[in-house]
C-alpha cells in the first residue's frame, strides 16, 4: 500500500474538483433535519459515491454542485463539510 | 350526477411530468388552489381507450413522502386520501426519469407499496438514449410488480400504450408486487440500484450534453457573466420587440373608437365607451405584447432547466442578504407577478426564509408596472442612443428594475436581522437536465398567463375604468369651470392631494393612484381616462397619452412618479395572497405599511433631488 487509508480521506467540501469518492459517513446532526431529509432523499447518504462538479461563483468557493449517479446536486459547503469521503 | 374516476400524476421533481400531463389533458386544464393552502390544483380531462373519461392531477413533485416542503405534504396527503374535500385518487401514473432511475425508482417504490392500481411512465427514454443508456422496460415491469411504459411526453410517444395501461390498471393484482410496504430509505435505494443494474441493457460513458453547457453556464465568471447578460438581452426585449405590436393594438384601438364614433350619434353611452372602456382598457391591453415576451423568456429559462443554474450563480449573493439561491426562482417570477411568484416561495423550506422571500416579492417590478413605466418613460426621456443596441429608454428601465432588486435586497437585509430573524438558510437543490422546451408546453404556459391578463383587463380593469369615468364625468362642470375641478373624482383628488403635494405629484396623478390599488395598470388606464375627459374628446391613445403627459409633467414629477411605482403596495391581489400564504393579517400588513412608506420616501427623495439638480 503506497497511501495511507487516511490520506484519501477527507471531508466533501475539501474534495478536489471531478475527484471520485465514496461518502464514508455524514454528520446529521450538524444539519438541520429538513436539510438532512431532502439530502437524503437524493440520495446523499452514507455508500453514495460522488465528486465535485463546480465550485464557487467569482471568487467564493459557494456553493458546491455534486454529481451523484446521473444527477447534479447544488448545496452549500456547511452541508458538504458534514460528509467524510474517502477517494476512490 | 356520476364522479369521474381519477387517476394522480406523482414523480419526482424533474421527472417531466409536467409536459407528460399537458401532452395527455392538452390545452384544457383547470387551475384551482387547494382548499387551505395555496399549492395549485392542476387538472385536465383525458378519455382512456375504453371510452371512459378520466379527470387526472398533476399532483406536485416529491422526492418522498416523508414531506419536507408544504408541496410534498400536498402530494402526500392527496395520494393517502387523508387531503378534506379531495377524493383518494383511484390510480397513480408514477413518472419516472428513464436517464435518472437510481434516483426515480426510490419514490416509486414508495408509490407502489401503496397498493393502489400503479402505472409507471418510463418518461424521457430519449434523452436517456442520447445519454448513452438503454433501459429494458419488460424487465423493470417485473421487477417493480406493475406495468412500465415507455414514453417520450414532449414527443408524445407512448401516449395510447400508457392510455391502455391506465385503463386495464383497476384490475391490477395487487399479489403480484414484492412487499416493499416496509423497506426503509437506504433499502428501497439498494433496490433501486439492483433494479437498474437488471434493466440497463447497454451504457455507454458519452459525455453528457449537460455537462459540456455546465462548464460555461455554471463556471465562476462566465456563469454570472452569461447570467446578467441574459437578464439583460431580457429587459432590452420587452422593451423593442413588442413595439411593432404594440402599434398593431393601438391601430385597432383607434379603428374601433372611430367606429363606435361615427356608427353612434352624440350620446352618454358613445362617450362611455369611445372615453371609458376603449381609453381606459385599450390603454392596458397594448402592453400584453410586453407581457408575453416576458413571460416567454421566464417560461424557457423554467423549461430548459436553466432556471436552477440560475439559482446555483444568484445563491453566492442572496446568502449576503440571509436568503438562498431557491429565492431567487419566486423573486425572478415576480417580476412577471408577484402572484405567482409568492404561490413559487412554497419550495423553499425554510419558514423564516419563505416569509422574507415572499415580503420582498412586490419590490420585484411586475408586469402590472410596466405600462406605467413605460408610458411615463416614452414621454420624459428621449428615445436616444447610448451605445450600439441599447437604448437610453431601455437604460432607464432597467434602472427601474434594479432599484426594485436593490430595495429588495436591503429590505431582506433588514428583515433578517429583524423580523425573520434564524438561522441562515442552506441551499439544496437538484439541477436539473437541459433539454429545449418543447413549443407546445411554452405555448399553453404563454396562453394561460395572456388570458388571466386579458381576464383581469376584462373585469377588473374594466369596472375600475367605468367607475371612474362616471366619477370625472360627474357631476358636469359649469360653464369656464375644468371638468376634473367639478367632478366627484375631481373632489376625492382634492382631498388628498395635500399629502402628495410635497412629493411632487399632480392633482391627476393622486386621483390615479385610488383605482390603481386594484391593479397598478388602471394608473395609466385611469390618467388616459382624465385626459380623455379632460379633453372631451377621442379615445386617447397611449401616443396622445405620452404626448399630454410630455407637455403636463416636468421631469422631477414624473421622475417622482417612476420612483413611487418602484415601491408602492398597489395590488389588491398581490396583499390576498400574501394573507392567504401566511395565514393571518400580520405580515400583508407589515408588508402594506413598509412598502407604501418606502415609495412615499423615495418619490419624495427623487422629487426634490431632481428639483435641486434643476432638472
Amino acid at each position: 500500500m503506497e497511501q495511507h487509508p487516511d490520506h484519501s480521506r477527507t471531508t466533501l467540501d475539501s474534495l478536489a474538483p471531478l475527484t471520485r469518492a465514496e461518502i464514508l459517513s455524514v454528520d446529521w446532526d450538524s444539519l438541520a433535519p429538513d436539510e438532512g431529509k431532502r439530502l437524503r432523499a437524493l440520495g446523499l447518504d452514507e455508500g453514495a459515491r460522488v465528486a465535485i462538479a463546480h465550485r464557487g461563483v467569482f471568487f467564493g468557493r459557494d456553493p458546491i454542485a455534486i454529481l451523484i449517479g446521473r444527477t447534479t446536486i447544488a448545496l452549500r459547503r456547511t452541508h458538504a463539510r458534514a460528509m467524510t469521503v474517502r477517494t476512490i | 350526477m356520476t364522479r369521474l374516476r381519477t387517476a394522480a400524476l406523482v414523480g419526482n421533481p424533474n421527472a417531466g411530468k409536467s409536459a407528460l400531463f399537458n401532452a395527455l389533458t392538452g390545452a384544457r386544464q383547470k387551475i384551482a388552489n387547494y382548499p387551505g393552502v395555496t399549492v395549485e390544483r392542476v387538472s385536465g380531462r383525458m378519455t382512456l381507450p375504453s371510452g371512459e373519461p378520466v379527470e387526472l392531477i398533476d399532483l406536485p413533485g416529491s422526492y418522498s413522502l416523508d414531506a419536507a416542503s408544504p408541496d410534498e405534504e400536498v402530494t402526500r396527503q392527496v395520494v393517502l386520501g387523508e387531503f378534506p374535500g379531495e377524493a383518494q385518487p383511484e390510480t397513480l401514473v408514477v413518472v419516472v426519469d428513464a436517464a435518472n432511475l437510481e434516483q426515480h425508482l426510490v419514490f416509486a417504490q414508495e408509490m407502489i407499496a401503496l397498493g393502489r392500481p400503479t402505472v409507471v411512465a418510463l418518461n424521457m427514454v430519449d434523452l436517456a438514449e442520447r445519454d448513452g443508456l438503454a433501459i429494458d422496460p419488460d424487465a423493470l415491469s417485473d421487477a417493480l410488480g406493475v406495468p412500465v411504459v415507455p414514453t417520450v411526453a414532449v414527443r408524445k410517444r407512448g401516449l395510447d400504450a400508457l392510455a391502455d395501461a391506465m385503463d386495464a390498471a383497476p384490475g391490477q393484482d395487487i399479489s403480484t408486487r414484492h412487499d416493499v410496504g416496509h423497506l426503509t430509505l437506504p433499502e428501497r435505494r439498494l433496490a433501486a440500484r439492483n433494479m437498474v443494474k437488471g434493466a440497463i441493457l447497454s451504457e455507454s460513458g458519452e459525455r453528457r450534453l449537460h455537462t459540456h453547457l455546465d462548464k460555461i453556464l455554471l463556471h465562476p465568471w462566465l456563469g454570472p457573466i452569461t447570467l446578467f447578460a441574459l437578464l439583460f438581452v431580457m429587459f432590452q426585449a420587452v422593451f423593442a420587440w413588442a413595439d411593432p405590436l404594440i402599434g398593431a393594438i393601438e391601430g385597432v384601438a383607434e379603428l374601433a373608437s372611430g367606429f363606435v364614433t361615427a356608427a353612434m350619434p352624440e350620446s352618454f353611452l358613445r362617450d362611455l365607451i369611445t372615453e371609458g372602456v376603449i381609453a381606459g382598457v385599450g390603454s392596458v391591453v397594448v402592453f400584453l405584447p410586453q407581457i408575453i415576451i416576458l413571460f416567454a423568456f421566464i417560461l424557457v429559462m423554467e423549461q430548459s432547466g436553466y432556471m436552477a443554474r440560475a439559482a446555483f450563480i444568484m445563491d453566492r449573493l442572496m446568502a449576503y442578504v440571509g436568503l438562498s439561491g431557491r429565492s431567487f426562482i419566486p423573486l425572478l417570477s415576480s417580476f412577471a407577478c408577484a402572484i405567482p411568484g409568492i404561490m413559487a416561495t412554497r419550495s423553499i423550506a425554510d419558514p423564516k426564509d419563505r416569509l422574507t422571500t415572499i415580503l420582498i416579492a412586490p419590490l420585484m417590478t411586475c408586469s402590472a408596472r410596466l405600462p406605467v413605466y413605460t408610458v411615463i418613460i416614452g414621454a420624459v426621456i428621449p428615445a436616444t442612443s447610448v451605445g450600439p443596441g441599447i437604448g437610453l429608454q431601455g437604460l432607464v428601465l432597467f434602472g427601474l428594475y434594479l432599484a426594485g432588486i436593490v430595495g429588495a435586497m436591503a429590505v431582506a437585509l433588514v428583515l433578517r436581522r429583524t423580523a425573520t430573524k434564524g438561522a441562515a438558510s442552506g441551499f439544496i437543490m437538484e439541477l436539473p437536465k437541459y433539454q429545449l422546451p418543447p413549443l407546445r408546453d411554452l405555448a399553453i404556459g404563454l396562453w394561460q398567463r395572456a388570458w388571466v391578463f386579458l381576464r383581469r383587463a376584462g373585469t377588473i380593469i374594466f369596472a375600475a375604468t367605468v367607475i371612474l369615468w362616471l366619477l370625472l364625468t360627474f357631476p358636469k362642470a359649469d360653464p369656464g369651470e375644468s371638468q376634473l375641478d367639478a367632478s366627484a373624482a375631481g373632489h376625492i383628488a382634492s382631498f388628498m392631494q395635500p399629502a402628495f403635494e410635497p412629493i411632487g405629484f399632480q392633482r391627476e396623478m393622486t386621483l390615479a393612484l385610488v383605482p390603481a390599488m386594484a391593479a397598478r395598470e388602471v394608473a395609466v388606464a385611469s390618467l388616459a381616462t382624465t385626459y380623455a375627459v379632460e379633453a372631451e374628446g377621442e379615445a386617447e391613445t397611449e401616443q396622445a397619452l405620452r404626448g399630454q403627459i410630455a407637455a403636463r409633467w416636468s421631469l422631477p414629477t414624473a421622475l417622482a412618479f417612476l420612483a413611487w411605482f418602484i415601491f408602492a403596495p398597489q395590488c389588491l391581489s398581490t396583499i390576498a395572497v400574501a394573507r392567504r400564504e401566511t395565514n393571518g393579517w400580520k405580515w400583508p400588513a407589515v408588508m402594506v405599511i413598509y412598502l407604501f412608506a418606502l415609495a412615499y420616501i423615495f418619490a419624495g427623495l427623487t422629487y426634490w433631488s431632481a428639483v435641486a439638480l434643476g432638472l
